[in-house]
Parts: C-alpha cells; sequence; structure tokens
C-alpha cells in the first residue's frame, strides 16, 4: 500500500502550488502571515470547521480596517497557506518553508495537539511565537520551560477528565445518577490518554467503570460497542471519541436506545454539524468544550463567522483560534513592528479582551477556559470551566 | 443471534463497498484505486439530494446511478481505453490502471474538497431502531443490506443466466479467448467498468446513511474493497460476497465477544491467512 501513502503527498504538491499562485501581491507595506494545517487526511474534517474559516475571517476583518497598525502605518495582512495532509512530516516542512523561504512575518498555530508539539522546535529556531489554539497537553509545564515562545490557551488532558467526573459527582450528589460509568475510548492517542487520566479519577471518587473498552478509529460499525455499554446498564455512559465516532456512536445510542441521565462525547460534539444532524435527540449530550455563546461579543463573533465564511463555528475551539489571531494582532499593535522577540514579551504581559473574554498568560499559560458544555436548547453551553463566567448549570439528559 | 444480525448487516455494507471494485477488477481488469472516491462521491449526492430538497438517499439512486455509469463510462473511454490497447499483458494493464486511477483518485478529491469544502458530512435518515427478536437495529443499515441482497442476487443471476454476463464471465476468465470467440472485449470491459462504478456510488448514496464522510475519506473504502475483493478471489463474484459477509460476522463477533480494540486486527488476520494458505483467493484458480 506504498502507493496510498504516496497519494497524499501528491494532493498536497498540487494544492501548494495551486496556493501559492493565488498569492496576490500588494504594493504597500504587508505583514506576511503563514498557515499550515489540514486541509485533506483525517483531521481536515476538523480543521476546516474550526480552523481554516477563522483564518479567512481574521485576514477579511483586519484588511477592512486598513491593515495591521504599526509605528510606520498600517499594514495589510498577506495569507500564504499550505495544506500539512495530517502528516507531521509535512507539517514541520511547511513551516520550516514558511520561515525560511516565504519569510512571514508570523505563522499562525498549525491545527491539533500533535502537529502543535511536532512543530514547536521550528518556531522555537526561528523566533516565532507559537500561539496554540488547539493543543490539550499535560506537559504545559515542561514545554514553556524548554521553549519561551510557545503559549497554551484551551487547557490540560487532566483537567477535561477531571471536569467530566466532577460533573457526573454533582450529577451523583443531587441523586440524578448512581455509581455505574460506561466508559468507551477510539484507540488514537487522545483517546487513550484520556481514558487512562480518567480512569484512577473515576475509582478515586468512587464511581464503578462497569465497562471499559477501546475501540479502532474509523469502524464502520459501533452497535457492539453500545451494545456492550447498554448490557453493563450504566448510570452514565462517557466516551473519549473523535468526530467519526462521535456521531456513530451517538446515532447508535439513540437507536438502541441506550438512556442514561449523563451522556458524554468529546471532540466534534461542539460542532454545528452535530446539533444539526441530531436535532431535538441533541439536548442534554454533554461534550468537550463549550463556550457561552449569549456573550455580545460572542453574538457579534458569530454573526460574521456566518456571513464572511457562510459557515457557524463550533462552540468550542473555535472561538479560541479567532481569540489567538485577536492577541497575535493585538501585540503586533502594541509592540508597533514586526520584531517577534518584542512581540513575544508583549503576549507573556499583557491582558487580551478577545472573543472568549479577557485572557492573561500565566507562565505562558491561559489558565480560564471551558471544559466540558451541553446541548441545552439548540446551543452548546459551557457547563464546566476554570474560571470563566457565565456556565449553566448542568440538567440531566431527557429519554432520546 | 444478536451477534449474527449485526454481522450479516455489517457484511451487506461491505458488499456494498466491494462488489463494484469486483466488476472493475474482475471483469475489465481495471485496478481501480479511485473506487473509494467514487463512493464518496454518491455519499455526496445523496447528501446533497437528502438536505437540499429532503429527498431519500434510497430514491437518490435513481439519479445517481445512470449519472455514475455515464461518468465511469467515460473515464473508461478517456483514461483507460489507450492503457487497455497498449497493454501488451494483464500485469501491466494492473500496473497502469493502478498509477492512472490513482491519480483520479486526487482529482475527485480534489474536486469534491472545492464543492463542497472539507469538514464531516453526516445526516439523520431512517435512524429509527427496527426489532428483530426484542433487539433494536437501525433501520438504514438493515434497507442497506436488503439492497445490497437484492443487488447481489441480480448480479449473480445476470452473470449466470444471460448472454450478456456469460460474455462478461468470459472476458472475465480469459479476454483473448473471449476475444477470438466473437465477443466485443472491449465493449464488455467498458460495460464493466462503468457498471462497477455505478454500483460503487449507489452503495455510497446508501452507506451515506449511517457512516460520517468527508472528501478525504474515500482511502479508507478503497482498502477494505480490495482486501475483500482480493480475498475473494478477483475473478469471482460469489468471493466477494462470501467474504464481505465473513468479515462482518468476525469483526462483530470479536467486538463482541473480546475487545471492540480487536475488530481491525481479526480482520487483517484473516486476509493475512488468506494470503499465506490460499493467495489466489477464495474462489480463485492457482495460476499454473
Amino acid at each position: 500500500m506504498e502507493i496510498l501513502k504516496y497519494k497524499n503527498l501528491v494532493i498536497a504538491g498540487v494544492a501548494s502550488i495551486a496556493m501559492m499562485a493565488s498569492v496576490s501581491a500588494v504594493s504597500a507595506e504587508t505583514i506576511k502571515i503563514g498557515a499550515s494545517a489540514p486541509k485533506t487526511g483525517p483531521l481536515a474534517g476538523g480543521s476546516t470547521v474550526t480552523f481554516w474559516p477563522n483564518v479567512k475571517l481574521w485576514v477579511e476583518q483586519v484588511n477592512a480596517r486598513g491593515g495591521i497598525k504599526l509605528k510606520s502605518g498600517k499594514a495589510k495582512v498577506e495569507l500564504i497557506e499550505y495544506d500539512d495532509r495530517t502528516t507531521p512530516g509535512e507539517a514541520i516542512k511547511n513551516i520550516q518553508r514558511l520561515a525560511t523561504q516565504d519569510k512571514v512575518d508570523f505563522i499562525l498555530a498549525p491545527y491539533g495537539t500533535g502537529f502543535n508539539l511536532a512543530t514547536a522546535p521550528i518556531f522555537a529556531k526561528y523566533n516565532y511565537p507559537l500561539i496554540t489554539h488547539t493543543a490539550i497537553t499535560d506537559k504545559v509545564i515542561p514545554l514553556t520551560k524548554r521553549y519561551s515562545n510557545i503559549f497554551f490557551t484551551l487547557g490540560s488532558t487532566t483537567t477535561f477528565s477531571v471536569s467530566v467526573v466532577n460533573i457526573l459527582k454533582k450529577m451523583r450528589a443531587a441523586g440524578t445518577i448512581g455509581n455505574r460509568v460506561a466508559m468507551v475510548n477510539v484507540a488514537d492517542a487522545f483517546g487513550i490518554e484520556m481514558a487512562n487520566a480518567a480512569r484512577p479519577i473515576f475509582k478515586k471518587e468512587g464511581f464503578d467503570i462497569v465497562y471499559d473498552k477501546s475501540y479502532p478509529l474509523g469502524s464502520p460499525d459501533l452497535s457492539p460497542v453500545i451494545r456492550g455499554a447498554k448490557a453493563a446498564k450504566p448510570d452514565a455512559f462517557v466516551a473519549w471519541s473523535y468526530p467519526p465516532d462521535t456521531f456513530g456512536l451517538t446515532a447508535q445510542a439513540k437507536v438502541q436506545g441506550l438512556n442514561v441521565k449523563a451522556y458524554y462525547t468529546a471532540v466534534a460534539t461542539a460542532f454545528p454539524s452535530f446539533g444539526g444532524k441530531f436535532g431535538k435527540s441533541a439536548e442534554g449530550i454533554l461534550g468537550a468544550g463549550g463556550i457561552n455563546p449569549d456573550t455580545e461579543a460572542m453574538k457579534k463573533y458569530f454573526a460574521a463567522h456566518k456571513k464572511v465564511t457562510g459557515k457557524t463555528p463550533d462552540y468550542w475551539a473555535s472561538g479560541m483560534v479567532y481569540a489567538t489571531f485577536q492577541i497575535l494582532e493585538k501585540s503586533i499593535e502594541g509592540v508597533g513592528s514586526k520584531d517577534r522577540k518584542a512581540v513575544i514579551d508583549y503576549i507573556k504581559n499583557t491582558t487580551f479582551n478577545t472573543v472568549m473574554g479577557p485572557i492573561t498568560f500565566k507562565n505562558q499559560n491561559n489558565e480560564k477556559y471551558w471544559t466540558v458544555g451541553q446541548w441545552q436548547g439548540g446551543k452548546f453551553y459551557g457547563v464546566s470551566s476554570t474560571g470563566r463566567p457565565g456556565q449553566k448549570p448542568v440538567k440531566p439528559k431527557p429519554k432520546w | 443471534m444478536d451477534i449474527f444480525i449485526i454481522g450479516i448487516l455489517l457484511g451487506g455494507a461491505y458488499t456494498l463497498m466491494a462488489m463494484g471494485l469486483q466488476l472493475q477488477y474482475g471483469v475489465a481488469r481495471i485496478m481501480n484505486l479511485a473506487n473509494g472516491e467514487m463512493l464518496v462521491a454518491g455519499s455526496f449526492a445523496a447528501f446533497w439530494f437528502f438536505t437540499s430538497a429532503q429527498f431519500s438517499p434510497i430514491f437518490s439512486i435513481l439519479v445517481v446511478a445512470p449519472l455514475a455509469f455515464a461518468v465511469n463510462w467515460l473515464i473508461y473511454k478517456i483514461f483507460m481505453r489507450y492503457l487497455v490497447n497498449r497493454a501488451k499483458s494483464e500485469g501491466q494493464l494492473e500496473v497502469d490502471s493502478i498509477l492512472s486511477t490513482f491519480g483520479q483518485s486526487f482529482i475527485l478529491v480534489g474536486l469534491m474538497l472545492a464543492v463542497f469544502g472539507g469538514e464531516y458530512f453526516s445526516y439523520s435518515y431512517l435512524e429509527k431502531p427496527f426489532e428483530i427478536l426484542g433487539q433494536p437495529y437501525e433501520q438504514s443499515r438493515i434497507v442497506a443490506f436488503l439492497f445490497s441482497v437484492v443487488l447481489c442476487s441480480c448480479l449473480y443471476f445476470w452473470l449466470n443466466r444471460t448472454r450478456m454476463g456469460l460474455a462478461f464471465r468470459a472476458v472475465s476468465v480469459n479476454p483473448e479467448a473471449a476475444g477470438l470467440s466473437g465477443i466485443n472485449v472491449p465493449r464488455a470491459s467498458a460495460l464493466a467498468f462503468a457498471l462497477g462504478g455505478a454500483v460503487t456510488a449507489s452503495g455510497g448514496a446508501l452507506l451515506s446513511m449511517f457512516l460520517t464522510f468527508d472528501a478525504s475519506v474515500g482511502v479508507i473504502f478503497t482498502m477494505k474493497a480490495l482486501v475483500i475483493v482480493i480475498m475473494g478471489g478477483a475473478r469471482d463474484i460469489r468471493g466477494t460476497i462470501i467474504v464481505a459477509f465473513v468479515l462482518g460476522l468476525s469483526e462483530t463477533a470479536v467486538a463482541s465477544l473480546i475487545d471492540p480494540g480487536l475488530t481491525l486486527a481479526a480482520a487483517y488476520l484473516l486476509f493475512i491467512l488468506t494470503l499465506l494458505f490460499r493467495p489466489e483467493g477464495l474462489f480463485g484458480r492457482r495460476s499454473s
């Protein structure tokens, strides 16, 4: 199957040539911004919802304002974008290329935890600020110690699993659910890491894990998983899942009538297409992320996103992706030049007003983020956070 | 019993993935690596019909199948005919067709990306339980299964009971001899290729009812179809059907009785065993 591997390479080649051709020449002073993320491959389904529309929106808005304000006058943004084909090797090459050949002034963070970690050394080598937006890791402290240019915004693995346990604890204390938890995970780095983090915490809090299985990424039929979980008679169902299986598990749970008061699926539960597909059945489903969609800033952002890209942003990382672009823009304006070192220092010492609310970096880490959300009345509201205002109380999930 | 039913439902889905490739590879001798993309194109068509006009994915086949037939006919006439004409041996045609269809798969991925975008697509149709022996099963899967049964039987009887089908099988066994006995081999091959494409795209339309898909997911379907067709012995449609069901049943049994994490391992173990002990496939003949 060597040939199949080769296939992605050609796609990227064609795509990058096409993209380079589309970069237009601008006469006045410009700021060159580079972006590399999946347009094809397994993560493309996520990045085309969460990342790329935000790039388009931000560049369009900045240029409509006349550009980023520097001491020497306003500079329009010139965007150079590459497809990393969801391959870490390609992502590294893209960043290297942006830094050394395209000589861009700033590079937007790549999409996904693995890709941020894989490219962090290149960002550090050429001293570009790396304001991650879709990276969740427990290695925030060692990474920020090693790289003075990296910033984390979305949270840590353990916090995400602890928050889910805490939500279930609250529901147990209220008498909504009992002790029995069915937990499944996708057999991929993300799912395994989350399940391994959650398992001891569940046990410590006195929960009984009655079903604990993994399934391969891309399983065409998840009904045996739901059958098994249902047979274990759980009070709560927790799935550390990726987009295709988040949809697949939920469809099966609905068909098979897996009625639990607490039902959690991880990535993509916050996608508008999830609410679109399941409609009223989505009510009460818990998932990773969440935001407060009712703030003025968020409402404005949703409207602009829809207008410029024709798509609705997701209810989790979309806003954070956009917020990191706002942070970059504010920092460049604050410094007033393209001095990357000064921009990095500026980011470290400033509180930014973003669409997600105020963001301050403490040791290069944003400590206030959303962890769990719930579909309530057609929107995905944050129900748990590490210090963001406006979280809604959790509701028990109604029957399908 | 529950495992058996889930297993044959999954097997039905697998026949939909693999049947088209069997026709294309078995009869037209084109190892079509763009098979998965054709399937995803069918899914997109069904998605589009459903979301823009609330048009049932099942009826969308009425449009998808003839359209895919025409498109694949053209693909064969434009891209494949020259390869077939210049190929001195079957092996050469296989290599050439792999390269060519490989290229076509990029074009198809690019087109779908450009038209629909890269995100995940999923919709709810017949996502309701249907009870068999007290256990709920997804209606959409049952419909897909029934359709695959009808399709398989039609193809099987057509291949075995009609003159045209006989010609197909003759071409499949030996194209040169078939040509010598008065069969229009190029025409039969083009028809088989187009028919295979139509079957694949219709399968995609049906599978889209319960599988979440995106523009670049096709390669996964291609892989599955390849495994099934090769295990079945490329020349015989029965092999493809049986292997699809064997895979469906064994994956489900492993998922239910041992661990869902081992389904892929089980499928590829069967594949390796087949290659080791019966490299010509279930219904293949040993080459002399």
